[in-house]
């Protein structure tokens, strides 16, 4: 894209460049949130679906504009601060959440060669920015200087921290046999498994890694069964609870916009990407960009469906399922996968 | 352009940011303020072509040690007309520990200032292709593998023994043992008794 604007509106290099890439990030923001206000819709109408209602259907035709009638309620509603909150924090918070939820969106690959950000360490971006994603809830939590968000805030930063630990490893499992922490080469990497299956979670090493990244995925965005940051038996709305109006949009959209990236990284870490799932020649006819966005759709229905049917864990069984389930295994995996590269892949070095 | 624009951007945020991190009145605000220069910091190792350390550095001390020091800050319930009280006896240590870092400064300056430096037998980068992580992954797995493996042993060592000092056994906590409530089955708990009137229940 820097090439076209440097040959047709005639600009030098680095002004080409710094238009291309805010084009880029409109192009990905703007659609990105748009599907936000539409799986909101999705996540509702399923979760009712699941529990025999009708779900959203009264705006517009299914109810589809559900979502952007609730964002100009919410727009139109007064900004409430709390006179004992931190006012600077207390405005900021939902902003670091909502920014850092867009910002990884800038190393993911939409289709071979077509992703914002080539760059070598995309994933280790990536868990750079998921690790700052603590900070809206916890900030959160302290400015509104009130009890229950408090609690809340505690809760997140424990669950968050202790789920990136197996996370971390879980990534290396895939760094190691992808070879590369670019994510559009891990993509390539994934290409033709048994000669026709496309994915890492056909390796048979590597599934049991998709798996828990799918678990620790659902507890690293806070959805249900480990939603205990926002249970509203116990902490009202957890670290929600004093915002109103567009700050409470901003993490209603974050929240979401975490959701979808985290189907997006399931879908490009272990099932392919972009890559139709079986490496059949037809298949690539199909644009990939099509085949990511069938991926992230399934798994966002499994984030619905669990959330649906699963009850929320207990504090204490959340802890240990991280600490003492995931990451044992998963660092029993890393040693698993670099053992069985050393062997077949690289030699046994002398 | 762009690069030397970033560069300045970059760097005065951080020195900003430094600057309040030890201005801010509220300890919460300053590890806020000491986050946001972590964070220009890795900017500026971006704008380097450091960007295996720019990320690490985000997600070890932003996205791990901050958050504690954050955890630890928030609970913390402080009194500010008594932290303002020690500052005039901790002044002339302070002002040492400045003066060290200053001479620090100008040395480093100095010798940079002086000509190239001179480090025959130090491994220095060999100018090849490859990318950060296999610079580094190679060069820290083959010249200094003793050194790095002992840094893990060390951290490993401070690990087991901070576990080892705060662990205390408790009687009578009842914990939850999950594995013998999954092995349970109905005919472990329940019992049909067919029992006639008249008659208590023997258990």
């Amino acid at each position: 894209m820097t090439a076209f604007f440097q040959d047709y509106l005639g600009l030098p290099y680095e002004g080409a460049w710094l238009l291309s890439t805010i084009v880029g990030i409109l192009v990905i923001a703007l659609p990105l949130m748009l599907a936000v206000a539409m799986i909101i819709y999705a996540d509702r109408k399923i979760w009712a679906a699941m529990a025999l209602r009708r779900g959203p259907n009264v705006v517009g035709p299914f109810g589809l504009l559900q979502s952007f009638a609730d964002g100009l309620k919410v727009f139109l509603q007064e900004t409430i601060i709390p006179s004992a909150a931190n006012k600077g924090l207390f405005l900021i918070a939902p902003i670091i959440t909502f920014t850092v939820a867009l910002m990884a969106w800038a190393v993911v690959p939409f289709g071979a060669g077509v992703v914002l950000s080539d760059i070598n360490v995309g994933l280790l971006y990536i868990l750079a920015i998921s690790s700052l994603g603590v900070y809206g809830v916890v900030i959160a939590g302290w400015a509104s200087n009130s009890k229950y968000p408090f609690f809340s805030a505690m809760r997140a930063s424990a669950q968050m921290i202790s789920y990136e630990v197996s996370i971390g490893f879980i990534l290396i499992c895939v760094v190691l046999w992808a070879g590369s922490f670019n994510l559009s080469t891990i993509v390539e990497s994934q290409k033709g498994y048994y000669g026709f299956l496309n994915g890492n979670g056909f390796n048979p090493l590597l599934f049991p890694m998709a798996v828990m990244f799918l678990i620790s995925s659902m507890a690293e965005t806070a959805r249900a069964p480990f939603d205990l940051t926002e249970a509203e038996s116990e902490l009202v709305a957890g670290y929600q609870t004093e915002y109103s109006s567009m700050a409470f949009a901003l993490y209603w959209l974050g929240e979401y916009a975490n959701v979808i990236l985290m189907c997006a990284l399931n879908a490009i870490l272990f099932w392919g990407g972009y890559l139709p799932p079986v490496d059949w020649a037809p298949l690539y006819l199909v644009p990939g960009i099509l085949w990511l966005f069938a991926k992230i759709l399934f798994f966002f229905f499994v984030f619905s469906w669990v959330k649906a049917t699963v009850p929320r864990y207990r504090y204490d069984q959340l802890m240990r399922l991280g600490w003492k389930v995931f990451l044992p295994v998963s660092l029993f995996f890393v040693f698993l996968v670099s053992g069985f590269l050393m062997l077949t892949r690289y030699g046994v070095a002398s | 352009m762009i690069h030397v624009f970033a560069f300045y951007l970059f760097a005065c945020i951080m020195i900003a940011a430094g600057a309040l991190t030890i201005f801010a009145r509220n300890p919460v605000h300053s590890v806020l303020w000491l986050i946001v220069a972590f964070f220009n910091a890795a900017g500026l190792m971006v704008l380097l072509g450091a960007e295996f350390i720019a990320m690490l550095l985000v997600i070890v001390y932003v996205g791990a040690v901050a958050v504690l020091f954050l955890f630890v800050v928030m609970m913390l319930d402080i009194d500010f007309a008594e932290l303002r009280a020690g500052f005039v006896d901790y002044l002339p240590f302070g002002v040492l520990i400045a003066l060290v870092l200053l001479a620090e400064i100008l040395l480093g300056v100095g010798i940079w200032q002086a000509g190239p430096i001179e480090l025959a037998q130090r491994a220095a980068p060999a100018p090849t292709d490859a990318h950060n992580i296999e610079a580094i992954g190679a060069l820290l797995y083959t010249r200094y593998i003793f050194l790095f493996e002992a840094a893990g042993i060390i951290l490993l060592v401070a690990m087991i023994g901070a576990i080892v000092l705060t662990h205390r056994a408790r009687a009578g906590v009842r914990g939850q043992n999950i594995d013998s409530q999954n092995r349970r089955r109905p005919q472990d708990a329940v019992v049909n008794v067919n029992q006639p009137v008249g008659q208590g229940v023997e258990l």
